[in-house]
């Protein structure tokens, strides 16, 4: 097992408890913090996560322990759903196990059994409170991309098992990350079966979460937003397009060749049933007839390994919307930021006309001037009050508002990189692995029909 | 038509005979054959060139009857009544000896001995007030005495090759006549004029000449000889020498009659081999079905995987560090469209036509089954006939003796044909599907290359089975 290169490496110390709704300046404040020391065991690699592997915070100590988590098995359920009606769904054990270093040994540690949408419910909850990080990708709710074979019904075992697959995948992703792996709420999900939900919705998150409204219209009058974002806004855009597209066509292919391997498998009930008229021809055909058998049900397992490297296309297909979500918050700080220097300088320009007693801007209060006459010294005096004391508190928020912007920035693109290295990381290994298992298939192939020849051959 | 020469025919057992074309000269005696089928000579049918005594000996077209020469009674094997010898029936003059038909396929596969080459190409439309169609340029090359010349070229229509059949088929009712080509595709929408279509019919059609060719007796067929070498205005006036309409049409009607009254007694082997030929049909016809199917899924695979590779191209235009990966997954899948299309052609080729060749020559047995239960059907109604003395016994004892001639001859031939035919499917099935596996193993081994090459650039990311063994590792 290869080690990533040490630079991917990330120490930090461990921080405090925190409490289960910390506040933003408590998770700036954590954020913040600069790794100190040196750890022997390092999370935040893609070698972790491939090993199954998680470092999290424990209950009560503030050593990093080393964990596994494994989504072993997915169960079918009937209960009753919010409305008080039957309804069939299924539920996926996690398992947790703690690492001894000393002898490699795991112990369990926890196992509980959860659903799809509480899984739904943990993101929502860490995408509201890490805005500033590109939060993991669940797997997808409905089956997309499916080619003839595959079935689009969610009970159906195949799909089961790849979402179960990909519910592991989750929880490693956000085990392994060095800042979201501390979340009280993610050791809950894994070890706190029952109030689980009431806990999250107590956090309050909900109310939290900013609006999509806000937020479009953040998107669409943003004056000047860090190019970078836009940037990576334009590739999550290409990332996502290219990807469903490939995904499409991959679907297609998969539906053809599955067709080619199929169709030979006719040869071989045919050629068994001629090889009985058939004298000297008989065992040839008959032979031939039996590898052509093996080719046709060869072609199953070599699209099951497909549809993994599919799978891992679409985690990354889904990731792209977690950028843009990352992006859509700094549009919204940036707009925020934009509109409150925008009202400080209106209140400024306000208060200096007042002081200056000239009017160039228009306002109520100058037309009610004209109407109903100019108002007395005094009045004016307690209105520039007003104002001085009004343009004195935005500029403390337009301060704490930079500085927020800027902290934001600063963490959102550290996770960005850090996410980018993970990315081109996966995506190269999958890749490769694909063009594997295209060698594997030809190999295959190749042992087929020469076994096939030969029995051709002595016909 | 000449005259049948005197010289150069010897009175000995089975000799062949010549038959003579208008200004055909015999250039040497003709050789002692024992093997009157093809007349060549038993041992080294090539050898002594060129084969005077040898063509169309044992075709006997109803023109032919009407010029026998009485040098014929020296011939042993001409010793019957030539009023039997009609369109229906068969020379006598295949071989029934065990060396004969060893012999006779001996003379097969001895590509060295063929005196006979024949192509078909240069397709070319013609267009008059009434029809447009095609017709195929055929070129002879002969050491033949029996030809005028060493090199013929003429011009056929797909009309003139169903004449051919017919005649053929009329001359052997029970020998297996190579199959032609479909009139037209049915299902789908192939115009008559596509140029696929009249490639695949050029193809079939120089198969069809080839194997009368290759064919013992068939070969010494006159209106072969007719068919290769005459003009056009030639073939069109032989063509109106023969059995007119209403005879034909006589001849159909009591056809039918008798194929009504059903096969009294098949003889054992007949019956394994009509048994041997409906499951041949069927399979055949099924594997020319899964086989077209393969063909048509290929393709579609090659078309969905021309538009895969060029994702892989646009993406990597985005992503700077997967660039070469990327890259190389698309060469390997625009390569791997192309060695689709190769395997294809490698299909259509070589499979596709042979595999089709065998569901219109199963059709062939079938017709070839039912004109020799057919023959039989004739001795066995006047043998019925005869047992309920319904006329004349003497003239009807010897009618059936006759006809026991014929039906003995009948089942001869087609015995010796059958087993020819057994054993050239055999070899042109095998040859094909070792051409079909063979395309396929190459077809794979173009991979391993490519793919090596995309890994090389991995740059120490390695890591082996991807993604089963996450989360797995407990």
């Amino acid at each position: 097992m290869e080690q990533a290169p040490p630079d991917l490496e990330r120490q930090w110390q461990p921080a405090p408890l925190e409490p289960l709704g910390h506040t933003d300046a408590g998770l700036l404040a954590a954020v913040g913090e600069e790794a100190e020391g040196s750890r022997d065991e390092v999370p935040g690699d893609g070698t972790e996560h491939a090993l199954g592997l998680g470092v999290l915070m424990t209950e009560n100590n503030f050593g990093l322990k080393k964990i596994e988590i494994s989504v072993s098995e997915a169960e079918k359920r009937t209960g009753r759903n919010a409305m008080n009606m039957q309804e069939t769904y299924t539920a996926y054990l996690i398992e947790t196990r703690s690492v001894e270093h000393t002898d490699g040994q795991s112990v369990l540690t926890d196992s509980l059994w959860r659903r799809y949408s509480e899984f739904e419910l943990l993101r929502n909850y860490l995408l509201v409170y890490y805005p500033h990080i590109v939060v993991p990708p669940l797997p997808e709710k409905r089956a997309e991309f499916v080619w003839h074979k595959l079935s689009a019904d969610n009970m159906d075992p195949d799909f089961v098992e790849r979402r179960r697959i990909g519910l592991e995948n989750f929880l490693l992703r956000v085990a392994s990350h060095p800042i979201l792996c501390r979340d009280k709420i993610f050791y809950l999900f894994l070890t706190q079966e029952g109030n689980w939900k009431e806990t999250v919705n107590e956090t309050g998150f909900q109310l939290k979460a900013d609006s999509r409204l806000k937020a479009l219209n953040a998107t669409f009058r943003v004056k000047n937003p860090d190019k970078r974002f836009t940037e990576l806004k334009h590739y999550s855009d290409e990332l996502q397009s290219v990807i469903s597209h490939l995904l499409r066509v991959r679907a297609r292919v998969a539906d053809r060749l599955y067709g080619v391997y199929k169709v030979h498998g006719n040869y071989g009930r045919v050629f068994s049933e001629w090889s009985a008229i058939e004298k000297e021809m008989g065992d040839g055909l008959q032979s031939a007839g039996h590898h052509m058998d093996v080719y046709a049900s060869s072609i199953d397992d070599i699209l099951e390994d497909e549809e993994h490297y599919a799978d891992q296309l679409k985690e990354y297909l889904f990731y792209a919307e977690a950028l843009r979500a990352v992006c859509r918050k700094h549009e919204l700080m940036q707009y925020d930021l934009e509109m409150a220097a925008q009202d400080l300088a209106s209140k400024k320009q306000q208060c200096e006309e007042l002081a200056t007693g000239t009017v160039r801007t228009f306002s109520l209060k100058g037309m009610t001037t004209k109407l109903f006459g100019q108002e007395t010294p005094e009045q004016r005096e307690a209105r520039i009050k007003v104002l001085e004391e009004q343009i004195n508190e935005g500029e403390q928020q337009l301060k704490s508002k930079n500085l927020e912007g800027r902290e934001f920035v600063k963490n959102a693109w550290a996770d960005i990189e850090r996410f980018k290295e993970q990315k081109n990381h996966d995506l190269k290994e999958a890749l490769i692995s694909y063009a594997v298992m295209q060698i594997s298939m030809c190999k295959k192939g190749i042992q087929v029909w020469t076994n096939a020849k030969e029995c051709f051959s002595k016909m | 038509m000449g005259k049948l020469g005197g010289e150069g025919l010897a009175a000995a057992a089975g000799r062949a005979r010549t038959l003579g074309m208008e200004g055909e000269r015999l250039a040497s005696p003709a050789r002692s054959s024992g093997l009157p089928a093809g007349g060549a000579g038993g041992e080294s049918p090539g050898v002594d060139a060129p084969l005077l005594g040898s063509s169309g000996s044992s075709t006997l077209l109803q023109a032919e009857v009407l010029d026998l020469d009485e040098d014929e009674d020296d011939l042993e094997v001409f010793s019957k009544d030539a009023s039997l010898m009609d369109m229906n029936s068969f020379s006598p003059m295949m071989p029934t000896s065990p060396l004969s038909m060893i012999n006779q396929i001996k003379f097969e596969d001895e590509p060295d001995l063929k005196d006979l080459f024949i192509t078909v190409d240069e397709p070319e439309s013609h267009v008059t007030t009434i029809e447009t169609f095609i017709t195929y340029r055929i070129i002879t090359k002969t050491s033949r005495g029996e030809f005028d010349s060493s090199e013929f070229e003429v011009r056929r229509r797909y009309q003139d090759f169903l004449w051919l059949k017919g005649k053929l088929e009329e001359a052997h009712p029970t020998l297996i006549i190579p199959p032609l080509p479909e009139k037209f595709i049915v299902k789908g929408m192939v115009e008559r004029f596509n140029d696929d279509f009249i490639e695949t019919r050029r193809k079939a059609l120089h198969k069809f000449l080839n194997r009368i060719a290759d064919h013992p007796t068939l070969t010494f067929n006159e209106d072969f000889k007719v068919f290769l070498t005459a003009q056009a205005w030639e073939l069109s006036s032989h063509k109106k020498q023969g059995p007119g309409l209403l005879s034909r049409m006589g001849q159909t009607v009591r056809a039918v009659a008798l194929s009504m009254r059903g096969v009294k007694s098949r003889p054992e082997e007949f019956m394994e081999m009509n048994n041997f030929i409906e499951v041949f049909s069927q399979k055949i016809n099924l594997i020319d079905k899964i086989s077209q199917r393969i063909y048509k899924e290929e393709r579609e695979y090659s078309d969905e995987m021309k538009e895969y590779g060029p994702i892989h191209i646009l993406w990597s235009a985005s992503e700077e560090d997967l660039v070469d990966t990327l890259k190389g997954i698309a060469s390997c899948i625009d390569k791997c469209s192309k060695a689709t299309e190769k395997r294809m052609s490698g299909l259509s080729e070589a499979l596709l036509p042979v595999v089709h060749e065998y569901v219109l020559y199963s059709e062939m047995l079938m017709g070839v089954m039912k004109r020799r239960d057919q023959i039989q059907a004739e001795l066995d109604s006047k043998v019925e006939a005869l047992t309920y003395k319904k006329a004349d016994t003497d003239l009807l004892t010897e009618e059936i003796g006759k006809l026991e001639d014929k039906v003995e001859c009948a089942n001869n031939a087609l015995k010796a044909d059958w087993e020819r035919w057994r054993h050239n499917m055999q070899n042109d099935i095998k040859s094909a599907f070792t051409d079909m596996a063979e395309e396929n193993i190459q077809y794979y081994e173009q991979f391993p290359t490519l793919g090596v090459n995309v890994c090389r650039k991995r740059q120490g990311f390695w890591h082996a089975g991807g993604r089963k063994e996450q989360g797995k590792l407990l």
